[in-house]
C-alpha cells in the first residue's frame, strides 16, 4: 500500500486528482452533451423535414463511430479548424486548445447523440392531453414547454440519463490518449515509473467501479426523489 | 475534399477493416459462450455461482474497456507464474490480449441479455415440455434456448455494434486496426477531417449492415 501514500512517497494523492479530472471531464461533457441533445432532439421531433435529416445524421454518425475515432478527430482537427476561423479574422499565430476542452467536447458529442435519443423518447411518451389541456387553459407555446412538457420529460427520461451519465464516465478514460491527466493517464504514468501495471491498471478499475457504484446510488435517491408523487 | 488523397490512403483503410471484422467477430462468437455460460450460472440456486456471475458482469459493465485491455496486456505479464505457463504464449501477444480483453467484456453485457431474456420465457411453456417427458437437457436446446434467442435479439445486435466500436480500442495496443491505421494517416498527413470520413464511413457500413441482418432475423423468427 505504500504505493498509494499521500505526498512525495507514494501516488495517492496524484491518483486523488485524477480522479477528480475524471469526474469534472464527464461533468463538463454530459452538460455539452445535454445541451445538443436539446437542440437536436427538438430537430428529431419537429415536422420539418430537413431538420429531422439533421438530427437523424447528428445521431447515427456519433453512435455508430468509435469514440477513439471522435476523440482523435477533435484532437487533431480541434486547433487546426479554429486556426482557419481565427485566419479569416486576421489572426495567423498557433492556437492549442487544451486537452480538456478537447476530451470534454468530443465526449460531449457523442454523449449528445445518446441523450438526443433519451429527450426524444421521453417528450413522444408524455401523454397528448398534456397538450391539449394546456391549449384549453391558454398557455403559450413556451410555457407549455418550459413549465409543462420539459419537467415531465426529465423525470421520464431519468432512468436512461442514467445510463448515459455511466456510458460518458467510462468513456473518459479515452481521453487518457490525448494526454488529459485523469484516472487512466495517471494510472499509466505511474505504472510506467513504478514497473507494476497490474497493481496501478487493477486500482484505476476498483476507481471507476467505485465511481459508478456511487452514481448509482445517486441516480436511485434522484429517481425516488422524482417518482413521490406518482 | 482532396479525392486523390482519399483514393490513395483508402486501400491501407479497408485492409485495416478485416483486422476489425476480425476481432469483432472473433470476440462476439468467444462472446456468446461466456455469455450464455454466466447467463445459465445467474439462474443457478448455488449462492457461490450467483455470486461468482454476478460481480464478474458487475465488474466488466461498470469499468472502462480501456482498463480491462491494459490489465490484461500490461498487467498479466508481470505475474510470474502466468510467465511461466503454457498461456503466456497468447498472453504475450497484444492480438490474443485484445480478443480475451473484448470477449470477456460482451460475455458480461450478453450474459445480463441473456439471463433477462431467460427469465421471460413463460413458465407454461417449461411445463408443457416436461408434461411431455423431455428431460432437462432437451427442455434446454429444444425449447428454451431458441425462445431466449429470440427475445434477445434486439438487444444483442446492440451489443454487436459496441463490440465494433469497442475493437477500435485494439489500436491502444499497437494493433493497426481501422482506427489504428485511421489514426497513423492522420498523424502523418495532418488532415483529420478526410480520413474521419473515409474510416467514419466504414463504420457506418458496418454499423448499418449489423443492423439489418437483426432486423432480418428479428422478422424470420418473430411471432
Amino acid at each position: 500500500m505504500g504505493l498509494l501514500a499521500f505526498g512525495n512517497t507514494g501516488w495517492g494523492d496524484e491518483l486523488f486528482f485524477a480522479t477528480l479530472m475524471t469526474i469534472a471531464v464527464a461533468a463538463a461533457a454530459i452538460f455539452i452533451g445535454f445541451f445538443l441533445a436539446a437542440i437536436f432532439a427538438s430537430f428529431k421531433l419537429s415536422k420539418n423535414k430537413i431538420l429531422n435529416l439533421i438530427g437523424s445524421f447528428y445521431t447515427t454518425v456519433f453512435r455508430g463511430v468509435p469514440e477513439l475515432l471522435v476523440i482523435y478527430l477533435f484532437f487533431f482537427g480541434g486547433s487546426g479548424a479554429i486556426m482557419y476561423v481565427a485566419r479569416i479574422f486576421g489572426y495567423d499565430g498557433y492556437i492549442e486548445i487544451n486537452a480538456f476542452l478537447t476530451g470534454a467536447f468530443s465526449i460531449g458529442i457523442i454523449s449528445g447523440a445518446y441523450s438526443t435519443e433519451v429527450f426524444r423518447g421521453a417528450v413522444q411518451s408524455i401523454n397528448k392531453g398534456q397538450f391539449e389541456a394546456s391549449e384549453v387553459l391558454g398557455f403559450r407555446k413556451k410555457i407549455y414547454y418550459y413549465k409543462v412538457i420539459i419537467p415531465q420529460m426529465l423525470r421520464l427520461a431519468l432512468p436512461n440519463i442514467s445510463n448515459v451519465w455511466q456510458i460518458t464516465l467510462k468513456d473518459t478514460s479515452l481521453i487518457s490518449v490525448t494526454g488529459l491527466v485523469e484516472i487512466m493517464r495517471m494510472s499509466y504514468i505511474a505504472a510506467g515509473s513504478t514497473r507494476d501495471p497490474l497493481f496501478f491498471y487493477s486500482f484505476a478499475a476498483v476507481l471507476y467501479l467505485f465511481l459508478t457504484f456511487l452514481s448509482m446510488k445517486l441516480f436511485n435517491k434522484l429517481e425516488q426523489h422524482y417518482n413521490k408523487g406518482y | 475534399m482532396d479525392l486523390e488523397f482519399i483514393s490513395e490512403h483508402f486501400p491501407r483503410l479497408l485492409k485495416a477493416t478485416k483486422l476489425t471484422i476480425e476481432l469483432t467477430s472473433l470476440s462476439l462468437f468467444f462472446g456468446v459462450f461466456v455469455g450464455v455460460f454466466f447467463a445459465i450460472l445467474r439462474t443457478s440456486k448455488n449462492k457461490i455461482l450467483f455470486f461468482i456471475s454476478y460481480y464478474y458482469s458487475y465488474i466488466f459493465r461498470g469499468t472502462p474497456l480501456l482498463v480491462q485491455i491494459f490489465i490484461i496486456y500490461f498487467g498479466l505479464g508481470q505475474v510470474e507464474w502466468i510467465r511461466e505457463s503454457f498461456l503466456w504464449v497468447f498472453l504475450k501477444e497484444p492480438y490474443s490480449c485484445a480478443i480475451l480483453a473484448f470477449t470477456l467484456n460482451t460475455g458480461a453485457y450478453s450474459s445480463e441479455i441473456f439471463r433477462s431474456a431467460f427469465e421471460t420465457i413463460n413458465k407454461g411453456v417449461v411445463e408443457a415440455a416436461e408434461s411431455l417427458g423431455l428431460n432437462k437437457i432437451n427442455t434446454f436446446f429444444k425449447i428454451k434456448l431458441p425462445i431466449a434467442i429470440r427475445q434477445s435479439l434486439p438487444a444483442y445486435g446492440n451489443e454487436m455494434i459496441l463490440m465494433l466500436k469497442g475493437t477500435s480500442l485494439a489500436s491502444t495496443v499497437t494493433l493497426l486496426d481501422l482506427t489504428g491505421v485511421a489514426k497513423h494517416i492522420i498523424s502523418t498527413t495532418f488532415r483529420p477531417v478526410e480520413v474521419f470520413i473515409v474510416a467514419g464511413s466504414i463504420y457506418l457500413l458496418m454499423t448499418f449492415i449489423i443492423h439489418n441482418v437483426i432486423k432480418l432475423l428479428e422478422k424470420k423468427y418473430g411471432y
